[in-house]
């Protein structure tokens, strides 16, 4: 059992200069998106009071509510496969060795790469004339075609869970190698299965971490923009557009500021309150 | 004698064939930089006819393109330096003491991790073009660390919270305090974590583009946005080109998760899966 930390207000000024530089970055910009969304933005600089006519015409526009709801289930649909599949994996990944070291890199190489490059590998990789993916559905007979919105979502997907997979890998694996060899002795000794060493040992030790996992890959979720704009660039139609490439092009291509920013807020406060209860549920199971 | 008593499954051919998922998809990448644009758009090839270097060198020795590599280094280094300035005593605060408001603080610190790019980058050009910050290293610099901050935060914050206590108040009896107890006791033993933030700091600016890409117009364009103009989704413009830059994007961030391969794990997880 720690000790609770002492009470001592001054320890307040260690983190003035973290909120002075993130305040600077952070809170200007967003009370400048609070009133772009309650005026009409005219060439950046000439504003006309709007009320809440945006937050009206975002609230009751069918193409917002659907971006939304896609955005959601392509959210909910990576993190019901990479976090399963990522713990998985990590069950079979050695506790110790240069072996592990090996996979630990190999997760780990995904998420170093620039979003364009995943975007553009993942582009070459499905295309239908060179890509290997694509050369094989092609030579197998399956019905492959990039404009269908089926074959489109299962490209990006793939290609969600080949960028992500390896941060559920790296993150079950470290909270595996922590458990005490002790817990494992004991099961032995009470003739547990795998499955109920899993079940009772395991699993109970990464629930801390796959809360992370689902905090982190929610939100990066909710806010893929560059891999399927590179591969499909939101089509076929709009059926891979995601919230943040219709506010990019709502603000950069429409100019429409006011709409744009309107949308931007309540993309926001929805991502901030699911943020909040997951934080909520991780500090609760810390306590 | 190798852990008799863990009994992680044994089916290697889980993570082989994990490690082959992951890799195949860039050999691609590899092999097409060291093609002719005839070859790499003539149909799927398995290995390079006739491999040329003229790709890379075509890189190196465009000033726009090699800038472009120069600018993100030069950004992303600044970042870190930043980021681990700020964060390490405030990461400090939080591990070892509690103040008004501090459950609070840490979530909004988190908070700003959560914004989507897509809802500041317009008034964070507005802002930066105001004081002059607009297509400049140090502005991307500063941006990038709205999600790289937070992440260092939280990661160096549960390192601390594994160094004992007793450790501070042994410096303080000795005499050690402030700059002196930080530079000649906390940092070195926090070295591991230090790295490991420095190292999820550099990841997060070396991969992002909507700021970057925002904030830059033609003197600080890092290689990412270069990229994205000259082969954004509209079509393979060169591809082996793009895919030849695709690899020396990979190379930098490769060097450095060797070094931190030990501690990388447990970092990701923010230092916090050994005391649950």
């Amino acid at each position: 059992m720690r000790t609770k930390a002492p009470y001592r207000n001054s320890a307040l000024w260690l983190v003035v200069p973290c909120l002075v530089l993130l305040l600077f970055s952070f809170a200007i910009p967003i009370v400048a998106v609070v009133n772009y969304s309650v005026h009409d933005v005219f060439s950046g600089n000439t504003f006309v009071w709007a009320g809440g006519y945006w937050y009206e015409h975002v609230l009751s526009s069918s193409t917002f509510w659907d971006t939304l709801g896609r955005t959601f289930l392509y959210a909910v649909l990576v993190i019901a496969i990479e976090i399963p599949l990522g713990v998985w994996i990590a069950l079979h990944i050695p506790r110790a060795g240069r072996q592990s070291s090996f996979f630990i890199i190999v997760a780990a190489i995904p998420l170093l790469i620039p979003w364009f490059i995943v975007g553009l590998v993942w582009k070459i990789i499905a295309d239908p004339a060179i890509g290997p993916l694509g050369v094989s559905a092609v030579a197998l007979g399956t019905f492959y075609d990039l404009n269908s919105p089926i074959i489109a979502w299962a490209v990006i997907i793939l290609a969600d869970i080949w960028h992500w997979t390896g941060l559920v890998v790296l993150l079950s694996y470290a909270a595996l190698v922590a458990i005490p060899r002790a817990y494992y002795q004991a099961a032995q000794v009470d003739g547990a299965s795998r499955g109920a060493i899993f079940r009772f040992v395991e699993l109970p030790r990464l629930k801390r971490v796959l809360i992370i996992a689902l905090l982190l890959r929610m939100v990066d979720g909710l806010m893929i923009y560059i891999e399927p704009f590179m591969i499909t660039r939101g089509g076929p139609g709009v059926s891979t557009t995601f919230l943040s490439q219709d506010l990019i092009q709502t603000a950069m291509k429409e100019f429409d500021f006011g709409e744009a920013s309107a949308a931007a807020l309540i993309y926001l406060l929805i991502m901030l309150a699911l943020s909040w209860a997951l934080f909520r549920i991780m500090t609760a199971a810390d306590d | 004698m190798t852990e008799p008593h863990v009994p992680y499954h044994r089916r290697r051919i889980v993570p082989l064939l994990y490690a082959a998922f992951v890799l195949l998809p860039l050999y691609w990448l590899f092999i097409i930089s060291f093609m002719t644009q005839e070859e790499a758009t003539a149909g799927l090839s398995l290995v390079p006819q006739k491999p040329t270097l003229n790709n890379y060198l075509f890189i190196l020795t465009d000033s726009g393109w090699a800038m472009g590599f120069v600018n993100a280094a030069i950004y992303t280094s600044i970042n870190v330096a930043l980021s681990l300035t700020v964060a390490i005593p405030a990461a400090y605060a939080f591990s070892r003491y509690r103040f008004l408001g501090d459950k609070h603080l840490f979530f909004w610190l988190l908070a700003s991790r959560m914004t989507p790019s897509a809802v500041l980058f317009l008034p964070l050009v507005q802002l930066y073009s105001e004081i002059g910050l607009m297509d400049r290293t140090i502005g991307v610099a500063l941006a990038h660390c709205l999600f790289t901050v937070p992440v260092a935060v939280w990661i160096l914050e549960g390192f601390f919270k594994n160094i004992p206590v007793e450790l501070d108040e042994t410096s303080r009896v000795d005499g050690r305090g402030g700059a002196a107890f930080a530079f000649q006791v906390l940092l070195p033993v926090a070295a591991p974590g230090i790295g490991v933030a420095a190292f999820f700091c550099f990841m997060a600016s070396w991969v992002e583009l909507i700021l970057a890409n925002a904030l830059t117009t033609t003197e600080a364009k890092p290689i990412i946005a270069v990229l994205f103009r000259a082969g954004g989704p509209l079509g393979f413009v060169h591809l082996p080109i793009l895919c030849a830059a695709g690899v020396l994007t990979i190379l930098p961030g490769l060097g450095l998760v060797y070094f931190v391969r030990h501690y990388l794990a447990s970092g990701l997880s923010m230092g916090r899966v050994g005391r649950m």
